[in-house]
């Protein structure tokens, strides 16, 4: 009797807890699971030239082709590029204005009210921001005797240096609570203990501050880094690309090729790329990371 | 004795000189941390002073050289064209209504989710907590080409429905929410299940109410993400009715070229809600935003 009624209860309790998943599991599979791996069967199709016409069956003709061209590798090179360039300056200029804010001063809050501002903005402010201050005519930049012909944003040197700065301005805010959270787990007696030991602030940060901060580090370093590689906003409102696919990153490289030459195969496979080189950097960098990683006891 | 008394003496008087030079240095080191502080804060706010300054000049003043660096005489005509003609009103209603549409969609599906894999025992429990996870890995920008098909094929291309129902799911909103309800104390659940609670009661009235801080932190977290959204909504939205704020600006800054002061007052605009929001909420927000950086 009490055996049946706890399988009742147990059969119950196990519908009720499916019940609870299916919303989720409703969204994930329509929105997230089929068209993720849809992306690697339309990469066997050839999208025809104009709509209409039947796709054509290639096999891996198709990824082989993208995969190996020059504007493939083009993409990969200026995505890793823009990463080099944003994610290590962004998180050493949130951890220095971490530091310094993290001091005992006077009006400390006003600072840190500003330095955490830019989170405010986001990707389609900042990048709307800078394009205008960036402009040859209305911007800054020739009063400030920096030449702009051709404008820095039409400039194959430096376009992909000023979507950089724009970016690691719009991130500087997110960088800064991150590295002031993270400092502030360090517990006051630890420092302390080293001041008391006499090490000066150079050795101080080195061999106490940044171990201890190495989980924050870390975390930055990862989400970082595939954010960076997501990169599309300020791509689109900068540079488009250009000039000569200096900006073009892989994921602008899918929204062409989706919404400019409508061509759903090739947008089928600089996806399933994107993916292998998201997945690769994050199993890398967590494997080489947490090695190093101090994480406490 | 006597010795002693001058030694004594001698001692007070060089730590008294000691301490002065000690908080002479100490002001130094504060004048030098200001200045510092003070040179790099005027750096990170200048991009967005400037922006405030031009949307408060004439075209004309915001081309002069050297440039206008105060607002003498503001003109705060800019701001009703970006408002009206500019259709930044239709785009922060749009903002606003698709944001509350996936705040509330995420905080609900994560919390029943978050709720049966901490409360409940069923059988697969661990392999579909992994495929919550799994969903981290995928990238949403490699499902753009099929959503945007699905999308079409259900008649929601430029719909609210479009902008916001592939959103209404989170898996690390459930995953955020299962570490807080895994520290609800066991005891709890019995008691309240003497008292005649069924699940639903104990979630809402016990569970959720003691994880309101990782409440707070995913409402920030996806509040964030979808406002910030800008590749989604700039392919399934195609005119003014259903444009998002980021979408908006883009839109206004390619018809206002020859209105900088307008692109630069709809860049306020679409900027304000959020600076209110993080000078309201800072606190949350930074608890939201770090979520997952710091161990414990």
């Amino acid at each position: 009797m009490t055996a049946v009624r706890f399988w009742n209860r147990r059969r119950r309790e196990a519908g009720l807890g499916y019940l609870m998943l299916v919303p989720s599991l409703l969204v994930f599979s329509v929105f997230v699971f089929y068209p993720f791996l849809r992306n690697f069967y339309l990469g066997f199709f050839r999208t025809p030239p104009f709509p209409g016409l039947p796709q054509r069956y290639v096999g891996f003709d198709q990824y082989r082709e993208i995969l190996t061209s020059s504007a493939f590798s083009n993409s990969m090179r200026v995505t890793i590029v823009f990463a080099l360039l944003t994610v290590p300056t962004g998180i050493i200029l949130g951890l220095v204005l971490a530091m310094l804010a993290n001091q005992q001063l006077r009006g400390i809050g006003w600072y840190r009210t500003i330095f955490s501002s830019t989170v405010a903005t986001s990707v389609a402010v900042a990048s709307v921001i800078f394009g205008t201050l960036l402009n040859p005519q209305v911007g800054l930049l020739p009063w400030l005797g920096i030449s702009t012909t051709p404008s820095i944003l039409e400039n194959p040197k430096y376009a992909l240096l000023a979507v950089a700065v724009t970016t690691i301005w719009q991130n500087l805010g997110l960088s800064f609570i991150v590295m002031s959270s993270g400092l502030q787990a360090i517990p006051d007696e630890i420092i302390e203990a080293s001041e008391v030991d006499g090490a000066g602030p150079v050795p101080r940060f080195l061999r106490v501050t940044l171990p201890l901060l190495s989980p924050t580090v870390f975390f930055a370093v990862v989400v970082g880094s595939i954010v960076a590689f997501q990169s599309f906003g300020q791509i689109d409102l900068l540079t488009q690309g250009g000039p000569l696919q200096k900006t073009n990153v892989l994921t602008y490289a899918i929204y062409t090729a989706l919404r400019g030459e409508q061509n759903e195969g090739k947008a089928a496979v600089l996806s399933v790329a994107l993916f292998l080189v998201t997945l690769v950097l994050t199993i890398a960098q967590m494997r080489i990371l947490e090695r190093r990683v101090h994480y406490g006891d | 004795m006597a010795t002693e008394v001058s030694r004594g003496i001698t001692v007070s008087e060089a730590d008294r000189r000691a301490a002065q030079r000690r908080a002479v240095r100490r002001r130094i080191g504060n004048v030098a941390r200001y200045t510092l502080l003070t040179v790099l804060a005027v750096i990170v706010l200048f991009p967005i002073y400037i922006t405030i300054v031009n949307s408060l000049l004439t075209p004309s003043q915001i081309a002069a050289r050297p440039p206008v660096l105060f607002p003498t005489d503001p003109a705060w005509g800019a701001y009703a064209d970006a408002w009206n003609q500019g259709s930044m009103s239709r785009y922060l209603v749009n903002s606003v209504i698709v944001t509350t549409l996936i705040v509330a969609g995420q905080i609900v599906t994560a919390t029943l989710a978050a709720y049966a894999f901490a409360f409940l025992e069923f059988p697969l429990k661990r392999t579909l907590f992994i495929v919550f996870l799994a969903t981290l890995m995928v990238p949403f920008e490699v499902t753009i080409i099929t959503n945007l098909t699905t999308v079409v094929n259900l008649g929601w291309y430029n719909t609210y429905a479009g902008l916001a129902v592939p959103f209404l799911a989170t898996g690390f909103g459930a995953f955020l929410l299962r570490q807080a309800f895994l520290g609800v104390p066991g005891d709890l659940r019995d008691a309240a299940a003497l008292d005649g609670y069924g699940h639903l009661r104990f979630m809402v009235r016990v569970a959720v109410p003691l994880a309101r801080p990782a409440m707070a932190a995913l409402a920030v977290f996806s509040f964030l993400g979808a406002w910030n959204q800008y590749l989604w909504p700039l392919i399934v939205t195609k005119d003014a009715r259903y444009r998002t704020l980021q979408i908006g600006l883009r839109q206004l800054r390619a018809t206002s070229i020859d209105q900088v002061n307008v692109t630069f007052a709809g860049v306020v605009i679409a900027a304000l809600p959020l600076l209110i929001l993080l000078v309201i909420f800072q606190k949350q927000l930074v608890r939201g935003l770090t979520a997952g950086a710091v161990k414990g």
